[in-house]
């Protein structure tokens, strides 16, 4: 009997105390913690992330010095490097630099293996690269126009030094 | 309605000519019409209401993509729901399958008919309206199991049976405490119990005595159960049973069953203020014709006291959704027949007693002098 009354009190205290806890939810004191991405967040999604997360790469022709070390480095092979060497100029030229992004894991390895400073090739922060045509992903960072200047820029390069040396 | 319909009798020349029984009948669609305009919308809203509360209360946001902060969600999902493909399962028995969710919607959009808005605005004033309300609300059950039958499915069948046991076993402590505001009142009409109450809450039957509050929360528990409820929804219990009765409907069908529950919601609500809250009594004494008000003015203060109480009480029962968990169908048993019945009883019989000694006073009458 006593069980019985007792059982519900409890019913009864347990509810309100459970309403309590909702109720307090449900007033604006509690702020929602929905993130609602991509399109109504305070700031880019992008921009809080942490300064060394590993995204999209990035890539710089004007300080590669095309070793293709990056190319042979990554397990998956997605770098296809194109490289030529140029009449009167030391070292190569690259001709195509293309990285596979939907093989890409992320691993960062090729970034490690890059031997000039600063870095020809570097992880973004961006991640976005949703798209529903698979070619989309790869990334070509030479075209016709950036190979030529890439030419004439290993050409100068070479008059230099050439001009040095005879002074010398 | 009648009162309408007198007044249109009465006033416009034309209807004289036309037998005044037609006149009724016509008036009596339009009245139907115009109850389903206010029911299907209110019923749709209430989904979306529904949905940014519960959101709130889970630290969440809830629909606010279609249109400003979402409002039109309900009428998109409304279009889906009609859009979608109408699949009747090859085993199901197709006459009963179709007819079930008639029977749900109609069973819980009957009880409007009685239903009070405000002083004059009633569609029928019965005088037996309590006990209407409960007579074809009981139809929603036959609608459930119908459905849970012919969908010819294990999960949908033991969804319809658990309702039936459950409604069966929650009708009667509900009408055990709905007895005691009859005890209190001596009517069944809608109209007469809430004139029987005050504007203020020291007048209404939830604070006439001891016994009414407890009956008012034997109803408004049992009520909840009826409506197969969260924590009272083993019926469609979504980990056990899929969805339970309406697990193989879809489309325009699904779309009765929830529209129906959410009718059900505001009816129970109403019931609940109609027999407890005092109703349409406006907290204020408006004095028709001196300060130039006119009649519907105070129509219009009934309605929208009466609107604000209902959905308070809408929201109680949101609120418990979302807090409380699902009960098993023994613990469902147990309090029902366990606790919600002898409570219910002793509710009765306790407010037999105070009439014995203090007539209908209530507590507040007796401590005033
Ligand atoms: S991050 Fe790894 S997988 Fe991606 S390109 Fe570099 S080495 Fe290859
Ligand atoms: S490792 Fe660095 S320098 Fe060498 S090819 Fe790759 S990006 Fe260029």
């Amino acid at each position: 009997m006593r069980r019985y009354f007792l059982n519900i009190w409890e019913a009864i205290s347990t509810i309100a105390k459970g309403m309590g806890v909702t109720l307090v939810h449900f007033t604006p004191a509690r702020k929602s913690i929905t993130i609602q991405y991509p399109d109504r967040t305070p700031v880019p999604v992008v921009e809080t992330l942490p300064e060394r997360s590993r995204g999209m790469l990035t890539f710089d022709p004007d300080v590669c010095d095309a070793c293709s070390m990056c190319a042979m480095t990554c397990p998956i092979d997605c770098i296809s490097i194109d490289r030529e060497r140029v009449e009167g100029a030391k070292g190569f030229v690259l001709k195509r630099f293309d990285i596979d992004m939907a093989k890409c894991m992320y691993c960062g390895l090729c970034t490690e293996a890059c031997p000039v400073k600063p870095k020809g090739l570097e992880h973004t922060r961006e991640f976005e690269g949703a798209t529903d045509r698979m070619e989309d992903l790869i990334l070509e960072f030479i075209d016709e126009k950036k190979h030529r200047e890439l030419v004439e820029k290993a050409l100068k390069k070479a008059e230099k030094l050439k001009a040095a040396q005879n002074e010398e | 309605m009648r009162y309408f319909a007198d007044w249109i009798i009465e006033n416009l020349e034309f209807t004289r000519a036309i037998p005044s029984e037609y006149v009724y009948l016509i008036i009596m669609v339009v009245g139907g019409l115009l109850l389903l305009l206010f029911v299907v919308p209110m019923a749709g809203a209430l989904t979306f209401v529904e949905r940014r509360v519960a959101g709130k209360m889970q630290s969440r946001i809830g629909p606010n993509r279609v249109g400003p902060q979402g409002i039109f969600q309900f009428v998109a999902d409304g279009v889906k729901l009609i859009l979608k493909e109408d699949i009747i399962p090859t085993a199901a028995d197709r006459r009963l399958f179709k007819l079930a969710p008639y029977i749900v919607f109609v069973g819980s959009f009957l009880t409007f008919a009685a239903l009070p808005f405000s002083q004059k605005l009633i569609a029928a004033d019965l005088n037996i309206g309590i006990l209407y309300i409960f007579a074809v609300s009981s139809m929603v059950v036959v609608g459930i199991i119908m459905s849970g039958w012919a969908s010819n499915n294990n999960l949908s069948l033991l969804g319809g049976m658990r309702s039936a046991a459950q409604i069966i076993s929650y009708e009667v402590p509900q009408i055990l405490s709905v007895l005691a505001v009859i005890l209190l009142t001596g009517t069944l009409g809608m109209q007469g119990t809430i004139k029987a109450q005050g504007w203020a809450p020291q007048h209404w039957f939830l604070f006439h005595n001891p016994f009414a509050f407890i009956a008012f929360f034997v109803f408004f528990i049992s009520a909840v159960a009826e409506c197969n409820r969260i924590p009272f929804d083993i019926p469609e219990a979504e980990s056990e049973l899929v969805s339970g009765y309406n697990t193989e409907y879809s489309g325009f069908r699904f779309g009765l069953f929830f529209l129906a529950e959410f009718a059900n919601v505001y009816v129970i609500s109403a019931v609940a203020v109609t027999l407890f809250l005092g109703g349409w009594n406006t907290p204020f004494y408006l004095p028709t014709g001196i300060w130039g008000l006119l009649p519907s003015a105070v129509n219009l203060a009934g309605l929208i006291t009466f609107l604000i109480k209902t959905f308070v009480l809408v929201f109680v029962c949101m609120w418990l959704r979302w807090t409380l968990p699902r009960l098993r169908v023994d613990q469902l048993m147990t309090v029902g027949w366990k606790y919600m019945v002898p409570i219910a009883f002793f509710n009765l019989v306790g407010t037999a007693v105070w009439m014995l000694v203090w007539g209908d006073k209530s507590i507040a009458a007796l401590l005033g002098g």
